[in-house]
């Protein structure tokens, strides 16, 4: 009984996740599908707590470390999601999914464990009556467990990156060892699984070691523009460990979950790499801003810069400003006196619009997030395509810490590392004034000449610290 | 070859799950809008921690004295339920932010 009724929560789990998602996809219903899927989470999570029976009819025990561990992960996890700041949203993204990869690998560890303290002559007697399926299930643990560290280290790789705490490391060669780590691993797993003098637990440990070196050199040389692509991959790939352990237990909820969130991940990877106009691979393999086509800079170095109170007299008597956000923008949690000069510029009747990249920023949509906390309008945000049609018609564009994705060479510069790229045309428009910390190149490395062009306009200083500079000028105007 | 066949005949279900949850996720992510994305993909990130599961069966089954595999568990359940917790924590607090605005128009 207690099984069939664990067999309807895993249904109700499997339906709330499909759900779920689907109400994700849908401005108007994207909360309550979250809420949908972590009740179905939260279904599936008790009814195995209490209503699992082992292969032997027996119940679960350990019901004191299970809650603990519970009560402590639920407590860290609210906390950290809570306080975070708003721009530390990728961050934490990247934290949750590095767990999950872990928590798939500590599984494998387990059930490995298990493995080896089983009476070796039981063992063998199982194997021999489940014919070949005992090496399938080593299989299974031995792909969550790959897959989880990988999943694991690169996750905290792209975590520090995100946080400006690591940054790109290349060597000559990396491609090589990249792919022997992974070889290694590989063959270490095949030969664990074929030979009987390899199946030890230092092989075994061996192999994670290697996983989670695999895993912190496939994301070291990724320029940290491209971290958001990252993420989705290990997003996917966490998606396919915890789908490992569906096999491994039979569990349908764990499969659904987890191939589910495989597959979206891969596609909205896709997606991503579309917005870019690159190639999956030419993502992963760190191509991006290595060696920089910066002859061009190099011929003519001269930028103009602009004062507060010009670039106010520039903004204030336009007729339609559009503001390119970007993570500029974002460090400086400088969203809401962005919306407060908004606000401001709109009284004094000029019309402002906010042109939003794809990627801009450190993942799709964070601009569109960060905007819609400082509460700025819907209708205000204009995607690229409608941007671009709008930028003719525009008297000033104020670029707030966006770089890359205003980069003209993406149009021009066939010998650019982002050649190809759709990036937001706001030469087109009158006058270009650009808020940057410094002159130097933005998180892909690459040198942008938007910035040395006649109509643009440096401005120099924090974007947070700028715009409160800017308001004041205006309101003295 | 043999094995990997019946293993598939012995886990049909299972492969059938797994062919149609790759479709359906396809499905369902072709159509979002990219203001969603990143909630999007913090959704899924909350709902691979379904992990958690093979957790907690894992710690559930382990011996009282094999404080190897209690400790390596309870880490396990511990990091499965931060992915969980913080993972639909996190979305809802995007999301929520959509919310305010479309009131405060409306």
């Amino acid at each position: 009984m207690a099984v069939a009724v664990l067999s309807l929560c895993y249904l109700i789990g499997s339906i709330t996740f499909i759900v779920g998602l689907k109400m994700l996809s849908h401005p108007r219903t994207a909360r309550r599908g979250n809420l949908v899927a972590a009740a179905g989470m939260g279904i599936a999570i008790i009814g195995t707590i209490f209503l699992y029976r082992t292969d032997d009819g027996l119940p679960l025990h350990n019901y004191g470390w299970i809650f603990s561990g519970l009560i402590i992960g639920g407590i860290i996890g609210t906390v950290l999601a809570r306080k975070v700041k708003m721009t530390a949203m990728p961050e934490m993204v990247s934290l949750f999914n590095g767990m999950g990869g872990l928590c798939a690998a500590l599984i494998s560890v387990n059930e490995f464990d298990h493995l080896l303290h089983v009476d070796p002559l039981l063992f063998v007697i199982g194997a021999l009556v489940s014919g070949n399926n005992l090496i399938l299930h080593v299989f299974i643990i031995l792909a969550g467990l790959i897959i989880g560290s990988i999943s694991f280290a690169g996750s905290m790789i792209a975590l520090g990156k995100l946080a400006g705490k690591i940054g790109v490391w290349r060597f000559q060669g990396q491609q090589v060892v990249n792919i022997a780590v992974l070889l290694i691993t590989l063959l270490l797993a095949i030969g664990l699984l074929t030979t009987n003098t390899f199946f030890n637990g230092w092989i075994f440990g061996l192999i994670m070691l290697m996983a989670l070196l695999y895993g912190v050199l496939f994301v070291m040389p990724i320029g940290g523009a491209d971290m958001p692509v990252v993420i989705s991959v290990l997003n996917s790939c966490t998606g396919i460990a915890a789908a490992c352990g569906g096999f491994l237990y039979d569990n349908q909820v764990m499969l659904t979950g987890g191939i589910l969130v495989g597959s979206a991940g891969a596609i909205l990877t896709v997606l991503m790499c579309k917005a870019m106009n690159r190639s999956l691979k030419n993502v992963l393999l760190g191509s991006f801003g290595g060696v920089q086509s910066d002859h061009a800079a190099q011929a003519q170095q001269s930028y103009k810069e602009i004062t507060v109170s010009d670039a106010a007299v520039v903004l204030a008597y336009a007729k339609k400003v559009m503001i390119v956000p970007g993570y500029g923008l974002a460090v400086a949690q400088a969203q809401h006196t962005c919306h407060e000069l908004e606000k401001l510029l709109e009284e004094r009747g000029v019309e402002v619009k906010y042109a939003i990249h794809p990627v801009a920023g450190r993942m799709p949509g964070h601009m569109n997030v960060l905007l819609a906390e400082a509460d700025v309008s819907y209708e205000k945000l204009l995607e690229m395509e409608q941007a671009n049609s709008e930028f003719e018609t525009t008297d000033a564009v104020l670029v707030l810490g966006a770089n890359d994705v205003v980069n003209p060479a993406a149009k021009e510069d066939p010998g650019s590392p982002i050649y190809g790229m759709p990036v937001l045309e706001v030469e087109k428009a009158g006058t270009i004034i650009v808020n940057k910390r410094s002159m130097k190149p933005g998180y892909a490395g690459i040198e942008n000449m938007l910035f040395y062009r006649p109509k643009t306009a440096m401005l120099f200083g924090d974007a947070k610290q700028v715009l409160q500079q800017l308001i004041q000028a205006i309101k003295e105007l | 070859m043999i094995s990997l066949l019946q293993f598939l005949h012995d886990h049909l279900e299972m492969a059938y799950i797994v062919v149609l949850s790759i479709f359906l996720g396809v499905e369902v992510i072709s159509r979002v809008p990219s203001v969603l994305h990143t909630p999007l993909m913090s959704g899924a990130n909350a709902i691979h921690g379904v992990v958690i599961i093979g957790a907690i069966i894992v710690m559930g089954q382990a011996s009282p004295d094999n404080y190897f595999a209690l400790i390596i568990g309870f880490l396990a359940v511990i990091v499965g339920t931060l992915n969980v917790v913080g993972g639909f924590v996190v979305t809802d607090r995007m999301l929520d932010m959509f919310r305010t605005r479309k009131k405060k128009e409306a």
